[in-house]
């Protein structure tokens, strides 16, 4: 009971004394963790896209393959990139391992896939009805994707959201691929991790209070995001003001 | 304007549109009728461009639609359509009604001027800034239309605009297609259900039946001479089946269906089997018990009223005169004549008012 009530107690007197480990911790959980999220919406945004508005052989299979990747461990996902960009691996000669660069690296392959998956429901949940009206408004195919992009814009920051809040929770790949070293590759899970293996319960109290708020913030954006959405439906559905 | 050759569209084993050929002329209001799912929608949808036929061409003001994708773009650009579900983005109306503007590169000033004259022409000039999605269905369907006047089509594709309105909306739409064909001379493709809509508007109307195109002309033709019992029965006339014509002089003829003698008006020649397109409202009743009245009426058939179904003001009598006859009159001669169930009647039909139509096996026999 001690450990848990002087654990807190430590925390605390660290958060606010804003600690330099701490901040420094958080900060580079934070700059990792945004870089692969972004990065990953980048690719994974137009590779969505790519998918839906195209009609290929085998496309179903295409996005059951997606869907199955949602749930990868990702101690999977650090073991196959382990073994790509290890000294040994084909791609070791990148120097990856061990670096923040293979971390960022390693959360991009975590969350492409969920993103690509969640971009592809939020493109199919646009009614069909405005692709038509796009075209026979005379917009080439290129202006008709856009624009139904545009028009999934909420649901399609969702899933960079939802993305965000996988990649800074996972420790799996952080710690196989960035080998928790300190001042370099240590972010707030795996650092979590060691500090309590240590019995040094006050910091990694501190630190997942920190991944808590950052949890918090995440899911306050996606409840805003959402009403946003739903605000509109209601609307909708009441036929609006002239209804 | 629009030349259709031998048009068909199968989707798997269906053929939704059959060897379909029609001419659309610049300027006119043409309106598409026939039951729902008879192939009007996909009619329109190949005129557009947003798909392609199975076989057959679409010539646009005489060029082949059939090109490469980058031609196919210039020509839609020259058409617009409305839908029949209104589709509007999550953004203003003004931006709604820019967005065939914007693909086409045209600058903002002009855009914004352009806009603010469409959303005029529809009367909703105040609910420019307005987000599209919490308007009412009728003023979603008026800034669709706004938005497909915005780019200045030659020619307007309606797909049975006003199916999901409420009269009142339905009114000002057809209200505004009508002004729209005035004003700027715009070629008016419509397809609607409701063939009253379809009369009202159009200049020409085309019947299309299980993806056949089987009778195209003016409202008059459609209503009052159907090419057969099928279109016949769309256009409200139950066709009276089994005539034979038993004289003919110069085109006045004689047909007897079971008891009763028609004089009619026709060219089938004597002996062959024939329908009766009778509309409800060319037949009159009479109590038969009342005085025969001096009448040019030439055909008096005595029946007795079967069924009374009201029709808001009117009621429609169905009468067993061996066959059944249809009459519509209003609900005020209904009362005065005292017409019940049950009750006998005569019905008068002028020999004008019968359309006869030669039937199938006839047809085939007589060449």
């Amino acid at each position: 009971m001690s450990d848990i009530t002087n654990g807190i107690i430590q925390a605390i007197d660290l958060i606010v004394t804003l600690n330099p480990e701490v901040m420094q911790i958080a900060a580079l959980s934070l700059y990792i963790s945004l870089t692969a999220t972004t990065l990953a919406a980048i690719v994974a945004i137009p590779a969505g896209a790519l998918i839906y508005f195209n009609t290929f052989y085998g496309k179903r299979a295409v996005i059951i393959l997606i869907q199955t990747l949602y749930s990868v461990p990702t101690v999977v996902v650090g073991l196959i990139l382990y073994l790509l960009i290890s000294r040994s691996g084909p791609f070791g000669f990148l120097g990856l391992l061990f670096t923040s660069q293979g971390m960022i690296l390693g959360q991009m392959v975590l969350i492409i896939p969920i993103m690509m998956g969640l971009v592809i429901s939020a493109l199919s949940g646009i009614d069909r009805g405005i692709s038509d009206t796009l075209i026979s408004l005379g917009a080439t195919q290129f202006q008709k994707i856009i624009e139904i992009v545009k028009e999934a814009r909420f649901a399609i920051l969702s899933a960079v959201v939802l993305g965000f809040g996988r990649a800074i929770a996972e420790v799996g790949v952080a710690m196989m691929i960035g080998g928790n070293i300190r001042d370099h590759t240590r972010v707030l899970t795996t650092a979590i991790t060691l500090e309590t293996g240590m019995g040094k319960f006050g910091f990694s109290i501190a630190l997942g209070i920190i991944l808590l708020v950052i949890a918090l913030i995440v899911v306050v954006i996606l409840n805003l995001i959402t009403s946003a959405l739903s605000s509109d439906l209601q609307q909708i559905a009441g036929g609006g003001p002239h209804g | 304007m629009i030349r259709i050759e031998k048009l068909t569209r199968a989707f798997g084993a269906k053929e939704a549109l059959r060897d379909v050929t029609l001419e659309i002329r610049r300027g006119e209001i043409f309106t598409l009728i026939g039951p729902s799912g008879s192939g009007k929608s996909t009619l329109i949808r190949l005129i557009d461009l947003l798909d392609s036929p199975s076989s057959g061409k679409i010539f646009f003001d005489g060029t082949d639609t059939a090109g490469p994708k980058k031609d196919r773009l210039v020509i839609r650009r020259r058409m617009s359509m409305v839908f029949q579900k209104p589709a509007v983005l999550n953004t203003s109306v003004a931006e709604n009604v820019a967005f065939g503007l914007k693909f086409r590169g045209v600058p903002a000033t002009e855009a914004e001027k352009k806009v603010k004259f469409a959303l005029h022409l529809v009367g909703l000039s105040d609910l420019y800034s307005r987000r599209a999605i919490t308007l009412s269905g009728g003023e979603m369907q008026r800034v669709a239309l706004a938005r497909a006047m915005v780019t200045e089509p030659e020619v307007l594709l309606l797909d049975e605009p006003t199916a999901n309105l409420d009269p009142v909306s339905s009114e000002m739409i057809e209200d505004l297609i009508v002004r729209i064909n005035k004003r700027f001379g715009t070629t008016i493709v419509m397809s609607t259900h409701d063939m009253l809509q379809g009369q009202r508007l159009a200049d020409r109307i085309g019947v299309i039946m299980d993806g056949s195109l089987v009778q195209v002309g003016s409202a008059p033709e459609i209503f009052y001479q159907p090419k057969g019992r099928q279109i016949a029965r769309f256009v409200g006339i139950d066709a009276i089946t089994g005539g034979r014509v038993i004289e003919n002089t110069g085109g006045h003829a004689l047909i007897r269906v079971g008891e009763t003698c028609f004089e009619a008006l026709t060219d089938i020649p004597k002996g062959k089997r024939v329908s009766l397109c009778i509309r409800p409202e060319d037949v009159t009743l009479t109590p038969s018990d009342s005085v025969s009245e001096k009448t040019s009426m030439r055909n008096r058939i005595v029946g007795r009223i079967q069924k009374i179904l009201p029709s808001g003001p009117f009621v429609r009598i169905a009468v067993d005169c061996g066959f059944p006859l249809v009459a519509l009159i209003t609900r005020r001669s209904c009362t005065d004549l005292g017409l019940s169930l049950g009750s006998m009647v005569i019905a008068g039909v002028k020999a004008t008012a019968i359309h006869v139509l030669q039937e199938d096996g006839d047809r085939n026999a007589a060449g």
